[in-house]
């Protein structure tokens, strides 16, 4: 699709990522709310309510559980590159003795 | 024709020495080139090494165009790209931390997938960093995985600013951009995706040599912070 057809075809192209974020909870928040809320004609099974009522605490605390472990996984293997070091102070060696050869003034 | 854009400020060591490695590494793998030095009024004499380069490689393969004062990294590319004829334009750092011999890497990636953006990442495959300690190394993967989830950007390094661009595009994107800082180089990926541009990435890695004398400080995190929200709050 060419840029400009994008927003006639998807609005959630053209929505902030605060505002996707919005929606999504509100989405998620109602349904939450709407089956562990419930007044107690309409209410859903008990071991379903029991498991829906500390559910947002639960992926909340999962969601960090997450984060933790990726950062800590990208932390560990976060590439040192060493022999990028050493490559570039024998490039710097070299463009010295050159740049000198041809009269610059360093 | 590739167009390197060079902005520099107090770089009368390195200068001479990048322009060396990029000379060297285009006449190496034959790409049509022309190196743009963009200095802010460096007190130091980068304009004097500067105009020794032009002697010695060609006004038609160095082209100074300095500024009065330090001005800016954004504004600085835009009055580069003024003098730019390449139909590609390559922004890297002029202190040595990224090296010239990726551009053909990049050159090759830009091929492969006809890329509008190709973006050096230190983040993925072989890429990396070399100097930093583990706090740092912290702070900058904490970031990037903020970014991640706030922005879900679709390219693995946001804040890096070595990257190839379609001429049109860097163009197109000055026009949009408008925040300072790492924030700029992140806006730039995220208003690319926006308008549909397509971005290719290439491991880098990423050397650097003075951050024992320039640490990151509270106030570049919060300046980053407030950036990244306003980017999540309006893109």
């Amino acid at each position: 699709l060419r840029p400009s057809l994008i927003p006639l075809f998807s609005p959630q192209a053209t929505m902030t990522k605060l505002g996707q974020w919005l929606c999504g909870l509100a989405l998620l928040g109602s349904a939450w709310a709407a089956l562990a809320l419930a007044p107690p004609g309409l209410q859903p099974p008990a071991p379903l309510r029991q498991a829906l009522l500390p559910l947002p605490i639960y992926l909340l605390v999962a969601f960090g559980c997450y984060s933790l472990a990726t950062v800590g996984y990208r932390l560990a293997t976060f590439n040192d590159c060493e022999e990028a070091a050493a490559e570039l102070q024998e490039h710097i060696r070299a463009a010295r003795a050159d740049l000198r050869r041809q009269g610059l003034r360093l | 024709r590739l167009s390197v854009l060079l902005p520099t400020y107090n770089e009368r060591d390195n200068l001479p020495l990048v322009v060396w490695m990029l000379v060297r590494t285009f006449r190496d793998s034959g790409i049509d080139f022309e190196i743009i030095i963009i200095d802010d009024g460096s007190p130091d004499g980068t304009q004097e090494v500067a105009e020794q380069l032009e002697k010695l490689y060609g006004s038609d393969k160095i082209l100074l165009r300095p500024r009065a004062r330090k001005l800016g990294l954004g504004t600085a590319y835009i009055h580069g790209m003024k003098h730019a004829t390449g139909n590609f334009i390559l922004i890297m750092d002029a202190d040595l931390s990224h090296h010239p011999k990726f551009i053909p890497e990049f050159i090759r990636k830009q091929k492969e997938g006809n890329f509008d953006i190709v973006s050096g990442t230190r983040y993925k495959g072989n890429g990396g960093v070399y100097g930093w300690d583990l706090k740092r190394k912290l702070i900058s993967r904490g970031a990037n995985f903020l970014t991640q989830v706030l922005l879900r950007p679709g390219a693995s390094d946001l804040t890096g600013s070595f990257r190839l661009y379609r001429k049109e595009v860097l163009q197109k994107l000055m026009e949009k951009c408008v925040s300072k800082g790492y924030v700029f180089q992140m806006e730039m990926i995220v208003r690319a995706r926006q308008l549909g541009y397509t971005i290719g990435e290439v491991p880098i890695s990423f050397v650097d040599r003075v951050y024992g004398e320039s640490k990151l400080g509270g106030n570049e995190i919060v300046s980053f912070l407030k950036g990244l929200l306003t980017l999540f709050a309006t893109t």
